[in-house]
């Protein structure tokens, strides 16, 4: 996965070589042009997973882009209100990912999803402590993380 | 062309503008800490990101662009961080949630020093 993507990166130097020019334009185009040769070879090289995660690691972006537009809308709508009437709480989030990089991974994402933000995590990994701005349902809100946010996770980088 | 550019970079600029304004009125009317670090670490960074789009945009410089883009990155990667650790900080210094808190998890695990 990761030396493919230095491979990637030394085609695009390659490329900048060849035609003499390393501006940043051309090196993002040397960079696709790598990127494709790399995609024509997958079959004979067995990288076609590198392509895949690709794929699943712009989903994720794109999920994280989409779901930030909507917390904001979110935090707006509640903020622009006469009355604010909520409920907010600290609950309780029983982790599946147990890797370092993936809770922070996973508490970044939360911190900046509609309504959620991680407070803590447990000494032992397992808990990560979440403060809602608004739980009518804390069950809802650990389903909706787990089906979402945290099963990418697990999708990208196992 | 560029009447399209400067009219979208506008719109970009506006949304963006209001996004803060958002978010310092919510920092203004939310009840707690934590409420309001809500309101600043998501209409704020939306609200900011969106206006140094609208600046890559209008500038059309590799240079400029990928700066404001490295920028817009940096954003997302430290807005939720600073958001966490303020949380984390009020918390463990004994700052309450405010009274409508409805369930407080945290509460068993973590010895409050108030």
């Amino acid at each position: 996965m990761t030396s493919l993507f230095l491979i990637n990166i030394l085609l695009a130097l390659a490329w900048a070589a060849v035609t003499g020019n390393f501006s940043e334009i051309n090196l993002g185009f040397g960079l696709v042009l790598g990127f494709f040769a790399l995609y024509l070879i997958r079959e004979q090289v067995g990288t076609t997973a590198y392509f895949r995660r690709i794929r699943q690691a712009l989903g994720l972006a794109l999920l994280f882009i989409y779901e930030l537009i909507l917390s904001a809308w979110r935090v707006a709508v509640i903020v622009i209100q006469p009355k604010i009437e909520l409920e907010p709480g600290i609950i309780a989030y029983p982790l599946t990912v147990d890797r370092d990089f993936e809770i922070t991974m996973l508490a970044n994402l939360i911190t900046l999803t509609p309504g959620t933000l991680s407070v803590d995590v447990s000494d032992d990994r397992k808990t990560l402590y979440i403060h809602c701005i608004d739980v009518p349902d804390p069950q809802a809100t650990i389903d909706d993380i787990k089906n979402g946010f945290e099963r990418k996770i697990l999708e990208v980088f196992r | 062309m560029t009447a399209v550019v400067a009219i979208i970079t506008g719109i970009m600029l506006i949304i963006g503008a209001l996004f803060a304004l958002i978010a310092s009125i919510g920092l203004l009317r939310l009840k707690d800490v934590y409420m309001r670090t809500h309101a600043a670490s998501k209409a704020g960074t939306l609200g900011s990101g969106l206006m140094l789009l609208a600046l890559a945009l209008y500038a059309g410089d590799a240079s400029v662009v990928t700066r404001a883009i490295a920028g817009v990155v940096f954003f997302l990667l430290t807005a939720p961080i600073a958001a966490h650790l303020l949380a984390k900080a009020a918390y463990e210094a004994g700052y309450q949630p405010c009274a409508d808190t409805k369930i407080d998890a945290l509460k068993e695990t973590l010895p409050r020093k108030s």
